[in-house]
């Protein structure tokens, strides 16, 4: 197996949206109806997550996918609840992308998949087989930052930086597809990614500037 | 989020067998996943029919446009063929979601897409459409959001999708394919309204499947566009909204067709401004005239009152837009 093959079938359930409910839906299927049905959740989830891919279709929420991740190919058994960004955060350890709404209102959970930026978090791992993932992680050659990153440190266009990566993933998306031709169109075509610093203006001008030297 | 068994189709005849049996199908899954994380949505089996041949854009023999069910929103925008015929397409497309969500939803799932209402969201609320026969919190609840057209007793949802106000507009038709074959649904005849039993929201039987969304020809010269009203100026759902599409020749309207968005129970198609147009040339007191009658028959809720007025104005400006006063 070459270093760029790893199998990790064997990866072991984590994650919220595998195993447990949300905050808000577990208070709110509690109290509409009764325990019962979370809990069949969280003690039906565990166990099944072992078995074997191959009956996946007919009883056992877990499937095999093999996926690219930043150009390493990789094989991994999942919950089928598991979203792209669980896979990445929680099996992968590539913390780079964020969860912020978990509902697809907030870009924090910006990847590519087959070089189009979409919401991780509203993405399923089982269905991204053959697919090809890029994050923030697999952004810069080597030490050498893409010029979209290196934009955000010159114009200062953080604070916190936790919307960051996805601003970054969606910017790289945006410049691709072409739609920089004034800063009024690059607040159009980011405004699927929110700061709740209110970096906006130095966001665009990074996205700008980056598009400029193209 | 509940427990699922996850397959995936390569023909369509897998699809409606593993439709027969049951299983949901989800193509860009935008709203389902969301929804089932949310626990408003248990499916036991999810079919994905992204692998189904259904993502080409034609033009027809008369030169209406076909759209299969599977292009994505932000394919179908771009797409020449669509921004040329009917920019009100490709308008109300890049004005929903997010850039993102545009690169993930398909055009089948945008008009499957499901009420924003947040109590139909929240699974502790009442909701007829969620929980048949448990009422409707919406009703005196907070409801600035919701439906002052074709609302009922039982629901006040308003369909979110934007794209399905253009198909309204245009009087497109929906094609399904099922175990008994092919039919074509008129688009208004595709969303239901909500009356007693807002749980059914489309036409569909058990295990069909939508295979595109066919606009039919227009005569040209047709103008169309899409106007959009919202509490922030983008990734947000419509107040209101109208999709405008015009024929004038000689310097008179022969076809008015428009609809508007984000007060109706289902996309709102305005047919007594449409008649009010037709015959007429175009000035401005024509389209406030026309206007004034968008919000016909309207009940607006405590919170949503001022949804009456706005829609005509979104309608009188969009009118405007499109038609000039020439």
């Amino acid at each position: 197996m070459s270093p760029n093959e790893l199998d990790e079938s064997a990866v072991p359930p984590s994650g919220d949206s595998r195993t447990t409910p949300t905050r808000r839906t577990f208070i709110a299927t509690t109290t509409a109806v009764g325990g019962a049905v979370v809990a069949g959740g969280l003690i039906a989830g565990s166990p099944l997550l072992d078995t074997d891919e191959a009956v996946a279709a007919d009883a056992a929420p877990a499937s095999r996918v093999s996926l690219t991740v930043n150009g390493t190919r990789r094989t991994v058994t999942v919950d089928n609840r598991t979203s792209l960004l669980d896979l990445l955060r929680e099996h992968f350890g590539l913390t780079g992308s964020k969860r912020g709404c978990n509902a697809g209102a907030c870009g924090a959970c910006t990847v590519l998949v087959d070089g189009h930026r979409v919401n991780s978090c509203l993405t399923l791992a089982v269905r991204l087989e053959g697919a090809e993932v890029t994050t923030i992680e697999g952004l810069s050659d080597g030490d050498r930052l893409h010029p979209l990153q290196q934009a955000f440190i010159d114009e200062d266009a953080f604070q916190c930086g936790y919307c960051t990566p996805g601003q970054i993933m969606s910017g790289v998306g945006c410049i691709k597809e072409g739609h920089t031709g004034s800063p009024e169109e690059i607040r159009e075509w980011m405004s699927g990614n929110i700061c709740r610093c209110g970096c906006y203006v130095k966001i665009v001008r990074a996205v700008e500037q980056t598009a400029g030297r193209k | 989020m509940h427990p699922f068994a996850f397959t995936k189709v390569s023909d369509t005849r897998e699809a409606l067998d593993a439709g027969r049996r049951g299983g949901r199908y989800i193509a860009g899954g935008t709203t389902l996943v969301d929804l089932m994380r949310e626990t408003v949505e248990r499916p036991e089996t999810l079919v994905d029919i992204t692998g189904l041949p259904l993502r080409e854009v034609t033009v027809t023999e008369r030169g209406g446009l076909r759209i299969g069910a599977l292009v994505r929103m932000a394919e179908a925008a771009a797409h020449p063929k669509v921004r040329t015929l009917f920019p009100v397409v490709s308008e109300a497309l890049e004005l929903s979601a997010s850039a993102q969500l545009r690169n993930m939803a398909t055009l089948g799932g945008n008009i499957m897409q499901r009420t924003r209402c947040t109590y139909f969201r929240d699974v502790t609320a009442d909701c007829n459409k969620r929980e048949p026969e448990s009422g409707c919190a919406a009703l005196h609840g907070f409801n600035r959001t919701h439906a002052i057209l074709g609302t009922s007793d039982h629901c006040v949802a308003t369909h979110p999708s934007d794209v399905a106000v253009a198909f309204a507009a245009l009087e497109a038709r929906v094609s399904l394919l099922g175990p008994e074959g092919e039919r074509h649904l008129p688009f208004a005849d595709f969303l239901l309204r909500p009356g007693s039993s807002p749980q059914h929201e489309q036409a569909l039987r058990k295990g069909e499947l939508i295979t595109a969304v066919e606009i039919p020809a227009h005569p040209r010269p047709l103008r169309s566009g899409y106007l959009k009203v919202r509490d922030r100026q983008s990734y947000e759902f419509a107040l209101t909204s109208a999709a405008v599409a015009l024929h004038i020749r000689g310097g008179v309207i022969r076809e008015a067709k428009v609809a508007a968005g984000g007060v109706g129970t289902v996309p709102w198609k305005l047919p007594t401004v449409e008649r009010h147009l037709v015959g007429e040339r175009p000035s401005e007191s024509l389209w406030a005239a026309a206007a004034e009658r968008a919000a016909d028959g309207a009940r607006p809720l405590e919170h949503n009152r001022f949804k009456v007025e706005l829609l005509k104005r979104t309608v009188e400006r969009q009118l405007r837009t499109i038609g000039g006063t020439k």
